[in-house]
């Protein structure tokens, strides 16, 4: 291996830890795995490169995607293109944000602490509940995480999760439960774009039911009829999401009467960067904060009455639980936690409100045309910045056309739902124009 | 932390290695953590209790108890049902530190086999263990 000028250590330094240790050779550090356990050829890396030369690969790499804004990218479905205020850029460029591990050590960590505070009381807010984490890494384990609470709290062994939630999502929850004894059910969905609650009236051992709302194929879900039918029984009711943006127009989870409320926080601040980093969102009712997975920041007062803030309820995590922790996770994605609570700060609520309307209004402008031009969109539920639309069999090519005139038209849901074939759906943020939309439609019409 | 012999071992109660106190009154019996137990843990915040009716078995964990430095398991030192649990430590914990062996019980047991008492350990017995 060549050394880099980045590697801190020197031949000098190697050798000195070696001979300390008592080996001669850095292979001596593996002599007590067995032989047949190791790797024995080199390991199919190509050699190291310069920096120009690793900058024009990147850029190859770059150029053979489609990004905007060199592309109109009508596509969300659990990733959204959102203008970030170049006020979050900077802020989060400070290089005491920047760290390779989030230091949460009150003596020298205020600073990243309050900020995990503000964030979780934003959270809090946005979301209509009690109490914050300092967040997961994304929607998918978020909602995992959820489902594993709900089952403790309930000492259930099922859990009901809608159709109409996020596919990938739910193939980590699946991943979760796998090696477990729990049970996962599947809620269809109805012809209006929402889940059949139907199904729940005779399940008496459930311990949560997950909906997503706006749901995975754009649809608001009456989530407060949802929460009449769990009544008198034990499941707990959570609401997921993958667009939190949608709570500045719509009723958030706590409101509807969530007990946790669970998601995607990539729309607040944080670019799309080829899907991730993101930031799992959680919150719950206090009564259930003991259940809560991940690290609270709480705040308190010094010896000399000073505010400070400090990890909280750390005794239920896993360095001091191990095995009987409430989630194998002790850490947060703090610096995109940092990057959704310096956005919500900088839009503040009015502006909140402001944008969501203005995404709702622009997605309504394109589903209109799109409805105007002589397409069918099947869902009659209201939606916020994401519609499906059912276009003629033989889309695909159209959609390739579109493509070279660098616009996507969608996500294709046949992938997802083999029964919506030739549905597509759609994703209008502030970022795309009327002229935007105009052409779209023009081109699709062609 | 106080001196051992600073700490109260009643002989009306029966005692559990795992430093859990039993205490027979009329048909059921009375269970919380010894004033060592208390002791070590310091000031409990939290205490999370079964439900009236869960039947569990001896050495079965019914709970848990946390205080500012840890959380530690709560269990049954005799198999049987659950027909009682001290709701009032939900918003007073400290109850537990302030009379361990009075208001600070935790749950009434009907015992399926009260001969299972005398697997647990006297106050004296109890005290030796704690010497080790």
């Amino acid at each position: 291996m060549t050394l880099m000028r980045y590697l801190p250590h020197t031949p000098e330094d190697i050798a000195a830890m070696l001979k300390t240790v008592g080996i001669d050779s850095l292979e001596g550090l593996f002599a007590h795995i067995p032989e047949d356990c190791r790797r024995k050829e080199a390991l199919n890396i190509p050699d190291h490169l310069t920096e120009w030369e690793l900058n024009d690969h990147m850029d190859t790499l770059a150029g053979s995607m489609a990004v905007s804004p060199d592309y109109k990218v009508f596509m969300g479905a659990g990733s959204y293109e959102h203008h970030v205020p170049a006020a979050v850029s900077f802020l989060l460029g400070r290089s005491e944000f920047v760290t390779a591990y989030t230091p949460y050590q009150p003596e020298v960590s205020q600073g990243t602490l309050q900020a995990i505070y503000e964030y979780q009381t934003l959270t809090s807010r946005l979301l209509g509940m009690e109490v914050a984490n300092a967040s997961q890494y994304d929607g998918a384990s978020s909602l995992a995480e959820a489902m594993l609470m709900a089952i403790r709290i309930s000492r259930k062994k099922a859990v009901a999760v809608s159709r109409a939630l996020h596919p990938l999502y739910r193939r980590v929850l699946e991943t979760y439960f796998e090696p477990t004894d729990l049970e996962i059910r599947e809620l269809p969905y109805l012809g209006d774009g929402t889940t059949d609650l139907s199904p729940l009236q005779d399940m008496e051992d459930l311990g949560g039911v997950a909906v997503q709302s706006p749901n995975f194929l754009g649809c608001m879900e009456d989530v407060e009829r949802i929460k009449q039918v769990l009544q008198n029984k034990k499941a707990l009711l959570v609401v997921c999401f993958s667009e939190p943006l949608a709570y500045g127009l719509y009723k958030n989870p706590g409101e509807c009467g969530a007990d946790i409320a669970c998601g995607e926080g990539q729309s607040l601040g944080i670019p799309r960067t080829f899907g991730g980093p993101a930031l799992g969102m959680f919150a719950s009712k206090m009564k259930y904060v003991r259940n809560m997975p991940g690290r609270l920041v709480g705040q308190t007062v010094d010896l000399e009455g000073n505010r400070g803030h400090v990890l909280t309820l750390s005794t239920r995590e896993q360095h001091i639980r191990r095995e009987k922790a409430t989630s194998n996770i002790c850490t947060n994605h703090s610096l995109c936690a940092l990057a959704a609570v310096m956005y919500m700060a900088t839009l503040g609520g009015t502006g909140f409100k402001e944008l969501a309307r203005l995404n709702y209004d622009k997605s309504e402008y394109l589903k209109s045309a799109l409805s105007d031009a002589g397409f069918k969109l099947p869902f009659s539920r209201p939606t916020f910045n994401e519609f499906v639309v059912e276009f003629p069999a033989g889309f695909k090519k159209t959609y390739q056309r579109l493509l070279k005139k660098k616009m996507i038209a969608g996500l294709p849901l046949g992938d997802f739902y083999p029964e919506l074939n030739n549905h597509y759906l759609m994703c209008v943020t502030e970022t795309i124009t009327k002229a935007d939309m105009d052409a779209l439609v023009q081109e699709i019409k062609k | 932390m106080k001196e051992l012999s600073e700490l109260k071992f009643p002989d009306d109660v029966r005692y559990a290695e795992s430093h859990e106190w039993a205490r027979v009154e009329a048909d059921t019996v009375k269970v919380g953590i010894t004033d060592y137990a208390q002791d070590q843990l310091g000031d409990i915040v939290f205490v999370e209790l079964p439900e009236v009716g869960d039947t569990l078995g001896k050495g079965e964990e019914f709970g848990t108890v946390e205080s500012v430095k840890a959380v530690s398991e709560l269990y049954m030192p005799v198999a049987g049902e659950i027909v009682a649990v001290n709701a009032s430590l939900e918003d007073a914990p400290e109850k537990v530190n302030n009379t361990p062996y009075g208001d600070g019980w935790m749950i009434e047991i009907k015992a399926d086999n009260p001969s299972e008492m005398d697997d647990l350990l006297d106050n004296d017995a109890y005290l030796g263990t704690l010497k080790g």
